[in-house]
């Protein structure tokens, strides 16, 4: 075979030709072939037919050979390909590990970025983007009137008013509920040894089925159960922890309250009551609720529906103020018909387990993409320094061929190979973080249990590794394939014309770096103010050096006054004996504490007025003991009960500053009565407003009656002490032990843990976010060092004549740190900029502090300045430190 | 027996093309010409199989291809092995004489087996 002659390598010139190819390649055949039979005697006109009619079927030979012809040169490309970028993928390990410190650097920034994105989008994607851990979770409503001032008692529904809804509704499979006044701890577990606290929740009968939950084993409950069975279903966790996961307990019956239960299936692993419905509670078990238990009690299910498939939420409303009017709230009172109306709004009940957490979520997702975005420019600017520094290698390339494309290709590659292995090790982070945070116990965020990194999240991490790369990858590439090689390569310094022109880019770089950082550290100082405010909100109650216990109880006897008797002689004896521990200040006993769950009962009014019908408040009700308020650290204006308000004396009441505001305004309430129906209540007290539900918003009505004659439906002691809580703990639980053999082992919990509990939500997102701007302003700093640094040894010749000629170290150290300053400045001014319309946006996730705090924005402000002088005071030093006879000779 | 003919040239035709490039580039014409005179006339290689056989075996990169000049100094498309080609070239070969071995014996049997030979 002889080559191509010169001439004719150009005829595939504008690309491959299959087609032509195959033509040309038999049209070769056919000539040789007519030549031979010339050659053997031929007439060439007659051997020109011989060849072809002995090759047959001449088209469909060319379109099978075109066919594959395409097919061969799509596979040759291809392969081109695979084989440009694996030679792209050792050049960038090769270049790489020449420079470790580089390589180190950026990828660990990249981790930390990717690693916080992995994570955050976990936890935004399991609350905010993945459905309810439910079966066509979509159907699920939660339905509650609008958000009022009285607490559970108004966000629940009556047993009768559940029925009537249930079977006048016509756009729900099945409604269901719960009793929403469950406490922690509230039954005990005995029959085996020490009698062990455990929580149930009473649901009524269809409450699994409509929820879509099947057990793990045994059955669910069933109507028969609801109608007073003593039966109960475990949570996985409690079945697993405390009956060691016996594969037959279903059948067995366990021991409640000394009453045997039967147990009639463990529930599945996957279903977590707390995480959707109570945040960060612990459920062991469930019992059915038997609704004709519960007639008298008023308020007491929260309702769940699931829609017929197809309804939708705003149809499901129209169907509820339909029927809203035909409600009672109890049958046999007529004159409660149409209670309700109003107040029966379904909503998505992923809406409800969310609620205002949205937000934050969204926020949190921003303030972590801004991570990203800052690392992102941060490693553009080092690649930039880089490419700089390697604008000669590039310059060789292009001379030697290489199209810029396959540099810009080759640069891109670099960056990917930086975001792969840094996003790796974020991913790596990432799983430590979410295996920290799904065990946040004290965390009370909704469906924390279920977090966990799945394959969306992997294919998070792979979209933004590959972004990554794109955004910090481009630019230099871009900028190095557009350089003039012939100006480079001439120039004998390492680039000094690209390096003018690169260093402008690169302190636009660190100016919007610094920028973004500025919106986090506001974003951040925003946050931390709201959060310290709230933790100066006065809560009506001291928090700190009190702890509280749930104390059992057995108040059972044949009538009321009995009843009443005994249970203020067992309540008198757990006061006296707990009160005289040593360390113990106070103690006292309430049957709901604040921060937690709470009711309403009716609607005093205040004797000798007459208000308007509904606008008198229900006030929530407290059934305390004397000496709760001293124990609890609540202000009080008046007396506290005694032991003497006995249940024959005149009845007492204590209320709180609001509820005296709107009973008898600008008047003393102490000495005033209030009416309940026919019963005169005696105003003895008024005590500080107490935050009843959470502590960022503020306090309604409430009413507190003496357990000497009313009934509490639980029992908190409240102690408040000299000690840590905690040194009291056995002591106290040793004393309950002595007077009540049954007393389990509850938790003794600090108030202050309780408020904690209550603000974790706002703690964790304040301490995230904060990170995030810690992280960012760390980014600010090294792309500010990086800039300086680099230009610093760019201008050695130059400080060095500088300085032969008499400047002084002082001044240029001062026109250096002058350079970082005003940098750091127009950073800062663009930053205060943006974060003005960010603190805007995020205005309501904070509290009681105003976007346009000044302080933050001032703290902010010194924050990024000290930090950029500490960035710019090394290359300072190390230019003041030049030696001009050096830095002469050198260049 | 036309029929025969070509089933059996059709599980044959690639090792032939290979054996034919093992000594060096070749373009298809050439390819025909050696198949047929190796052997003896008797395999006559219908240019409408040797084309197609040729670009799947290019596609399957059994073959490279490369456009160069003829004997007669007109350009042409020459095949060569790839060591791929070369590879599996080796391999046919080796099968094909094992089959051929097997296949002789049975038609070279002279009498029937023993019967608890066979079963």
């Amino acid at each position: 075979m002889t080559p191509v002659p010169f001439w004719r390598r150009y005829t595939r010139f504008f690309g491959p030709d299959p087609a032509a190819d195959v033509k040309d390649e038999l049209r070769f055949h056919l000539e040789t072939k007519t030549d031979d039979l010339v050659r053997q005697g031929w007439d060439p006109k007659a051997a020109r037919e011989e060849a072809e009619r002995q090759f047959g079927d001449l088209r469909s030979v060319q379109r099978i050979g075109q066919r594959i012809g395409e097919k061969t040169e799509r596979r040759r490309r291809f392969a081109d390909y695979w084989t440009d970028l694996l030679q792209d993928v050792r050049y960038t390990f090769r270049t790489l590990s020449r420079d470790p410190g580089f390589a180190v650097v950026s990828i660990l920034i990249l981790a930390l970025a990717i690693g916080a994105n992995i994570a955050v989008f976990s936890v935004v994607n399991t609350l905010l983007l993945r459905p309810l851990p439910f079966p066509n979770s979509q159907e699920l409503v939660w339905i509650a009137p609008p958000p009022s001032g009285c607490g559970w008692s108004c966000a629940t529904y009556s047993a009768d008013a559940y029925e009537e809804f249930r079977d006048q509704s016509r756009v729900y499979q099945g409604v269901t509920g719960y009793e929403a006044f469950t406490i922690a701890d509230n039954f005990r577990l005995t029959g085996r040894g020490q009698p062990e606290s455990a929580t149930a929740i009473m649901v009524i009968g269809n409450f699994f089925q409509v929820l879509g939950v099947q057990p793990a084993m045994g059955r669910l409950f069933t109507d028969d159960d609801a109608r007073g069975k003593d039966v109960a279903l475990l949570a996985n966790a409690y079945w697993r922890h405390q009956f060691d996961a016996d594969p037959a307990i279903v059948g067995k019956a366990i021991e409640l309250n000394g009453t045997p239960v039967t147990v009639v299936g463990v529930l599945p692993a996957s279903f977590d009551y707390g995480a959707v419905f109570s945040p960060g509670a612990k459920v062991d078990l469930f019992v059915p609720l038997n609704l004709d238990h519960e007639r008298t009690w008023g308020n007491i299910v929260t309702l769940i529906g699931r829609l017929k498939p197809g309804v939708t939420v705003a149809q499901a409303l129209d169907d509820a103020n339909r029927v809203a009017p035909n409600i009672y709230f109890s049958v046999k009172y007529p004159e409660t018909l149409g209670r309700y109306k109003g107040s029966l709004v379904p909503v998505p009940l992923k809406n409800y387990v969310i609620g205002k957490l949205r937000r934050s979520l969204i926020a949190l997702w921003f303030a972590v993409g801004t991570i990203l975005l800052i690392a992102g420019v941060n490693l553009s600017n080092l690649l930039l320094a880089r490419a700089a520094a390697r604008a000669k290698e590039f310059a060789v390339r292009g001379a030697l061929g290489a199209s810029r494309g396959r540099i810009v290709r080759q640069l891109l590659m670099e960056s990917l190979v930086l975001s792969s292995v840094g996003a790796a090790f974020g991913l790596g982070l990432a799983l430590m973080l979410i295996a920290g945070l799904a065990h946040q116990g004290s965390l009370a965020l909704p469906l924390l249990s279920t977090l966990r990194i799945d394959g969306q999240a992997l294919g998070w991490t792979v979209l933004i590794a590959v972004l990554t790369a794109m955004i910090f990858g481009l630019l230099p590439g871009l900028r190095m394939a557009s350089g003039n090689l012939q100006a480079v390569l001439k120039d004998s310094s390492s680039g000094a014309g690209l390096g003018r022109k690169h260093e402008r880019i690169r302190a636009g770089l660190v100016i919007s770096e610094i920028a973004l950082a500025c919106v986090l550290l506001v974003s951040a100082g925003l946050l931390l103010r709201s959060f310290l405010k709230v933790l100066d909100v006065d809560l009506g109650f001291q928090p700190d050096r009190a702890a509280s216990i749930r104390v059992a109880y057995d108040d059972s006897a044949p009538s009321d006054d009995a009843r009443v008797a005994k249970r203020t002689v067992i309540f008198q004896e757990i006061l006296e004996r707990v009160g005289a521990l040593p360390g113990v200040e106070a103690a006292g006993i309430a049957d709901f504490l604040p921060l937690g769950p709470n009711r309403e009962w009716d609607t005093p009014e205040p004797q000798g007025k007459t208000f308007a019908p509904g606008t008198l408040p229900d006030p929530l009700v407290y059934v305390v003991t004397p000496g709760f308020v001293r124990a609890m650290g609540i202000r009080l204006h008046g007396r506290d009960f005694t032991w003497a308000d006995g249940p024959h004396s005149e009845r007492v009441v204590m209320i709180n500053a609001s509820a005296a505001r709107v009973y008898w305004p600008g008047e003393d309430a102490e000495g005033k009565i209030l009416m309940r129906g026919k019963e005169e209540d005696h105003v003895v007290g008024v005590v500080d407003d107490v935050h009843e539900e959470n502590v960022e918003s503020g306090a309604g009505s409430q009413i507190y009656y003496p357990t000497t004659q009313q009934g509490p439906d639980d029992a908190q002691l409240v102690v408040r002490t000299s000690l840590p809580p905690a040194a009291l703990a056995a002591s106290v639980l040793h004393a309950l032990r002595e007077l009540n053999s049954n007393q389990p082992a509850a938790e003794f919990r600090p108030i202050r843990a309780i408020v904690d509990r209550a603000v974790s939500p706002r703690r964790f997102f304040m301490l995230l976010v904060a990170a995030f701007a810690g992280l960012g302003l760390l980014l600010a700093t090294l792309g500010i060092y990086g800039v300086i640094s680099y230009s610093v040894t760019r201008q050695t010749p130059e400080i060095g004549i500088r300085m032969a000629l008499g400047a002084s170290t002082g001044r240029v150290q001062r026109q250096v740190l002058g350079s970082t300053l005003r940098l750091a400045g127009a950073g800062l001014a663009v930053g205060t900029l943006l974060a003005f319309v960010v603190a805007k946006v995020i205005a309501s996730l904070l509290f009681a502090t105003s976007p346009w705090d000044l302080p933050t924005y001032l703290g902010m402000a010194v924050a990024l300045l000290l930090v950029a002088v500490a960035s710019g005071y090394i290359p300072a030093r190390r230019a003041s430190g030049i030696n001009p006879m050096e830095a002469l000779r050198n260049n | 027996m036309d029929s025969a003919r070509l089933e059996f040239l059709r599980g044959t035709l690639d090792v032939l093309i290979l054996k034919a490039l093992m000594w060096g580039a070749l373009h298809g014409y050439a390819i025909t010409n050696f198949i047929r005179r190796q052997s003896g006339d008797t395999l006559l290689v219908e240019e409408g199989t040797l084309y197609p056989a040729l670009w799947r075996l290019e596609n399957k990169g059994l073959l490279e291809a490369e456009w160069g000049l003829s004997e007669n100094n007109r350009k042409a498309k020459f095949y060569r092995l790839t060591p791929e080609g070369r590879r599996r070239l080796r391999h046919e070969v080796k099968a094909w004489e094992a089959y051929a071995t097997a296949v002789g014996k049975v038609l070279g049997a002279t009498r029937l087996p023993v019967a608890e030979e066979i079963g």
